[in-house]
């Protein structure tokens, strides 16, 4: 069956969530991509989006990777175009008109409104994220019980690394990818 | 006489040649396929502002700002407002797509092969501890967004009300992204001292 038309709806609708940064998204591409759709399982989204941490630019490039998973090249192509055309265009538009309303009071309102919006949802992408990624197996108790212990310390490791030193982030996914691999088989 | 001798003394120091649009596409190419790690931000800024002088910091600050109220990701919002400010729309698509284009050629590739090897146990064992350090970075970056951007209790309040509506009650991103924004501008309203001090002084 030809996914690429509602592959194109939902990578369009999701680029709209993305305020402040991807991860706003992420509550809703797991809905959609995993429940509705069943593109992809709970755990290959975080793959992908954990995949996409190590790649160069903008790490919502792994929409691409559902794509080519669901359509192959033309399902990436599709979704790029669906993820990336409607803000950016919006963007251009919005870009010009911003920077005209530079004296209007609410331009600051409205900033200083969507920046703890952008926090809430970016923490709640963050914990839909976990709850996959820090799970024992596909452990379906509750929450600190199903836990990973071993990865919540990785995961613990590479936050206080990152908060503490200005080690390159992309070397520090490659190192837990190769303890990973010895650890969780 | 004042004006013109002011011009004529701003001339020489005036504008730099400006980009070309493939000069821009090479740019954000280079930004794209070197930029690891999330914080594409600090490379465009030593590439735009201090490596190519393109844009001064001032400029680089409000594009940011600008950059950070529009949906879609920072990244190529950035990319968007700066090319377009140096050569209008298709300033603008030259670096839009230089800065997407190589990640996306990866990202493409990942998702292929994946398909072909993500049932073997050392790869799925591997892309576990991929995903754990994930957790940490994201976490880290929401972090230090943190510790930036809050200003006050207030803030601390619409970022739970966003968190239990989406996670405890599972309420659609776009819902409560409309909701919390609406509501946290409101409470961010211009204030009418703000606007007498906005007045110019006569």
């Amino acid at each position: 069956m030809n996914q690429i038309p509602s592959l194109i709806a939902v990578f369009a609708y999701l680029s709209l969530l993305t305020v402040g940064g991807g991860m706003a998204a992420y509550p809703e591409m797991e809905t959609l991509s995993v429940n509705v759709h069943h593109w992809v399982t709970q755990d290959q989204l975080v793959h992908f989006y954990s995949l996409g941490q190590m790649a160069p630019g903008p790490n919502l490039n792994m929409v691409a990777a559902i794509g080519a998973h669901v359509a192959g090249v033309a399902g990436a192509f599709a979704v790029l175009l669906a993820f990336y055309a409607p803000t950016g265009l919006f963007a251009l538009i919005i870009g010009r008109l911003w920077i005209r309303l530079e004296n209007w009071p609410w331009r600051t309102s409205i900033q200083n409104g969507l920046a703890p919006t952008a926090l809430g949802l970016m923490l709640a992408g963050l914990l839909t994220f976990g709850k996959t990624a820090l799970r024992l197996g596909h452990s379906a108790e509750a929450f600190l019980i199903g836990l990973n212990w071993i990865a919540v310390a990785m995961a613990v490791l590479v936050l206080v690394l990152m908060l503490r030193t200005k080690i390159n982030p992309a070397l520090l996914v490659l190192a837990c990818g190769v303890i990973g691999a010895f650890t969780f088989r | 006489m004042s004006e013109a001798s002011a011009s004529a003394a701003a001339a020489p120091t005036a504008p730099v040649a400006k980009p070309s649009i493939l000069d821009i596409f090479i740019q954000f190419l280079i930004i794209g396929a070197t930029s690891f790690g999330g914080g594409a931000v600090a490379y465009l800024k030593s590439s735009l502002v201090t490596k190519n002088k393109w844009l001064d910091d001032k400029t680089f600050l409000e594009l940011f700002s600008i950059s950070q109220s529009l949906p879609g990701l920072n990244t190529t919002n950035m990319a968007i407002l700066a090319g377009d400010r140096l050569r209008g729309a298709s300033g603008a698509f030259a670096a839009v797509v230089g800065v997407i284009l190589p990640g996306a050629i990866l990202m493409t590739a990942a998702g292929i092969v994946y398909g072909m090897h993500a049932d073997r146990p050392l790869v799925t064992a591997a892309l576990k501890g991929v995903a754990a350090a994930a957790s940490g970075l994201l976490f880290a970056t929401f972090i230090s967004l943190a510790s930036k951007t809050l200003r006050g209790w207030l803030d601390v309040v619409f970022i739970a009300i966003a968190v239990i509506a989406v996670n405890w009650f599972h309420v659609s991103v776009l819902y409560v992204l409309l909701a919390v924004a609406t509501l946290a501008t409101i409470a961010y309203r211009p204030r009418r001292s703000d606007k007498t001090l906005e007045r110019p002084a006569s």
